[in-house]
């Protein structure tokens, strides 16, 4: 072998090992999500369902075709900002569960702007600059609390869910009330809506909404001092004091961007879900897309890259949810069950440690290859 | 606002602190040994779940074990987690929620109607009838269910416990300094999965008393934030069992003074989505106003390490 033969060689076990520790991470989400999936067959089979047809048919229903992955897209379109919202705070040291609430009045600011006559166009930006600015108004409190009392934002947020839920209620029922049909808010007119992009399904264009706005929060986190600060200050609070970062100001940042990221979330279910544009009484389109975004946000690592791809995985669970309960039987509230140990699975840190075998086997691989960069070094050096 | 009207407004709240108060009881001994569960809340819905069930097939107080039974377990399952596999309670905590809200959802429908399942009082069994919903226990000023002793005589026990015993000095090491208490030969993941277990047996009781005793039926969302009621109780307590019993007075007492106002002919002017957001709005308040003074073991929500 020649030096430069050696070189490469090194150089090709180095991007491996790499890649393998970069995708441990992923692998370990990989494996929560067949723990949640396992524990789903375990719970579907005592109930007396048969757990792969069941499975197949969610499967067939979420990525079965092209019609099948626009619902699961358009599913995974609010998912991608309520995970957004939970996972900019967390990275600030926050525990912001209030995207429930959040996104509920960001529909609810979405649903006013129907009120206003504007050109196509300027009216969506309207409608997603209110939920925006209403979603981050309603997590400033929260954050104002935290800042000026020291209450927990765990139990402030979660109060202000459910202020939220009736706040939005009491909107839907009694404000915003179609005069003709008593159980729906008005609907949004037509120069208000994302036109669809898929005919026949649920995708519309606010699905660019929500990834252009994953990506912004990427840009700023990792590429902005700002974001490096909010970082920061969420990884070791006191270090970054010391450090000049003001701690305050981040957490601030974190929750209005919190804020905005569900009050958003509320604004595309309003703004691009056919075909009524418009909150039912209950909000039953609205319900638990917050806390669903919580699961999503674990999956992908808190990462926007990684929540994108997590929601496609979430929203597939959702979209094909409906076809598993036609085709196989199994109430849809399944898949929420499903979520659920993902997240309990998810809790565990190295979970690939809990299954002794995986866990040597990519030991070894990874020692095995560190080996070979240190046979290939020390050659090459040689 | 009539004498009678008083009495059963304090007879509501009585009901209403009992969830709250077993909870933050529960959650106090958790807490004191270094575990922080969010996913209380969850496990209220499960237990109540789980408590119909079991009432309907052997009588209330088995649907009380069974509930107890069902906390104790998952909070088993969330002390594992956070202290042999040194997970992240608060994601356990989310997880327990997320596991509940479509558990109880798929259970309920399973039982036949989407959302609620009502438990009947009485259930004939092979000819003949037998109570499903714990007896409420009739005294002068109206009927009361006896899980509210338990519930006034708790705090107590745990009060002492916490404070005048060697094992609950034991249970304050495991949260304070978990190194020291190491040293000194305390088992600390042992000691906080007791606490755990203790813990969530009570929130089990809670659930089950909600459904068994108290409402009679199991809904979707029958836990109503109940749980993190419970968290505000003992971050207005700092972890003192008495003032958590308190605590949990005041916040039943708003919850059933919501549910009076609700059905006063006068307060038909007031939209009924106001009044059920009181309940909340109290909470807030009312922990705004306590913090600062309170103080948590210094370990509280970490896992422990042997260095």
């Amino acid at each position: 072998m020649s030096a430069k033969e050696r070189h490469q060689q090194s150089r090709l076990l180095r991007g491996i090992h790499r890649t393998l520790t970069g995708l441990h991470p992923a692998l370990e989400s990989l494996i929560a999500g067949l723990v949640g999936l396992l524990v789903g067959a375990i719970l579907m089979y005592i109930w007396g369902f048969d757990p792969i047809k069941a499975y197949s048919a969610l499967i067939q229903g979420a990525y079965g075709g092209s019609y099948e992955w626009a619902n699961t897209l358009a599913w995974a379109t609010p998912l991608i900002l309520t995970a957004l919202t939970f996972s900019i705070c967390l990275r600030a040291g926050m525990f912001n569960i209030g995207a429930e609430g959040q996104m509920y009045m960001g529909a609810i600011a979405a649903v006013c702007v129907a009120y206003f006559t504007l050109p196509s166009g300027l009216h969506q930006m309207v409608g997603l600059l209110f939920a925006a600015v209403v979603g981050a108004a309603w997590s400033l409190i929260p954050a104002a609390l935290k800042l000026m009392r020291g209450v927990s934002e765990v139990i402030s947020t979660i109060m202000f869910n459910w202020i939220a839920k009736w706040l939005a209620l009491f909107f839907v029922i009694r404000v915003l009330v179609d005069p003709m049909r008593a159980e729906k808010t008005i609907s949004l007119p037509p120069s208000a809506r994302f036109s669809i992009l898929v005919p026949g399904t649920s995708l519309s264009y606010a699905l660019f909404v929500s990834i252009a706005f994953a990506l912004v929060i990427y840009f700023l986190l990792w590429h902005t001092t700002t974001g490096y600060e909010l970082r920061a200050a969420g990884l070791n609070p006191t270090a970054a004091r010391y450090g000049g970062i003001r701690n305050k100001r981040t957490m601030f940042l974190s929750f209005i961007l919190g804020g905005v990221a569900a009050g958003l979330a509320g604004a595309t279910i309003v703004m691009g879900l056919p075909p009524t544009y418009a909150v039912f009484g209950g909000m039953p389109q609205l319900m638990n897309l917050g806390f669903n975004g919580m699961a999503v946000a674990m999956v992908g690592r808190n990462h926007p890259i990684g929540i994108m791809i997590a929601a496609v995985f979430f929203g597939g669970l959702s979209a094909g949810a409906s076809w598993m309960q036609i085709k196989a039987g199994v109430p849809l509230e399944m898949v929420n069950v499903v979520m659920g140990a993902i997240v309990l699975a998810m809790s565990i840190p190295e979970l690939i440690r809990v299954f002794p075998m995986a866990a040597n086997a990519s030991k070894n691989l990874l020692q095995t290859i560190r080996r070979g960069i240190r046979g290939a070094t020390k050659e090459e050096s040689a | 606002m009539s004498f009678s009207d008083i009495v059963s407004l304090l007879r509501i709240s009585l009901h209403a602190m009992v969830p709250l108060a077993l909870t933050a009881i529960g959650e106090i001994v958790g807490e004191t040994a270094g575990l922080f569960n969010i996913g209380l809340e969850g496990i209220l819905l499960m237990s109540a779940f789980a408590g119909a069930l079991g009432a309907e097939a052997g009588g209330p107080y088995v649907g009380l074990l069974v509930g107890m039974g069902v906390g104790g377990f998952i909070s088993l399952l969330f002390a594992v987690i956070n202290t042999y596999w040194r997970g992240t309670q608060m994601v356990t905590g989310v997880g327990i929620n997320l596991f509940a809200l479509g558990f109880v959802a798929f259970g309920l429908i399973q039982l036949g109607a989407p959302g609620f399942h009502i438990i009947p009082a009485k259930i004939v069994v092979n000819g003949t009838a037998r109570a499903a919903q714990l007896a409420k226990i009739r005294t002068p000023i109206g009927m009361y269910s006896p899980v509210i002793l338990v519930a006034l005589i708790l705090p107590f026990v745990v009060h002492w416990f916490i404070k005048r015993t060697r094992a609950g000095l034991m249970l304050k090491a495991a949260g304070e300094m978990p190194e020291a208490a190491d040293v000194s030969g305390i088992n600390i993941n042992r000691i906080r999965l007791l606490a755990a277990v203790f813990g969530g047996m009570l929130a089990g009781l809670a659930g089950a008393y909600m459904s068994v005793a108290w409402l009679g039926l199991v809904t979707k969302d029958l836990s109503a934030g109940r749980g993190f009621i419970a968290l505000a109780c003992v971050v207005f307590s700092g972890l003192n069992p008495l003032l958590a019993l308190l605590a949990a007075f005041i916040f039943g007492f708003f919850q059933a003074l919501a549910e009076w106002v609700k059905t006063m002919p006068s307060a038909k002017a007031i939209p009924y989505e106001f009044i059920s957001m009181i309940p909340y709005i109290v909470t807030l308040l009312v922990v705004s106003g306590a913090i600062g003074r309170v103080r948590f073991p210094k370990f509280l929500g970490v896992p422990y390490k042997r260095e």
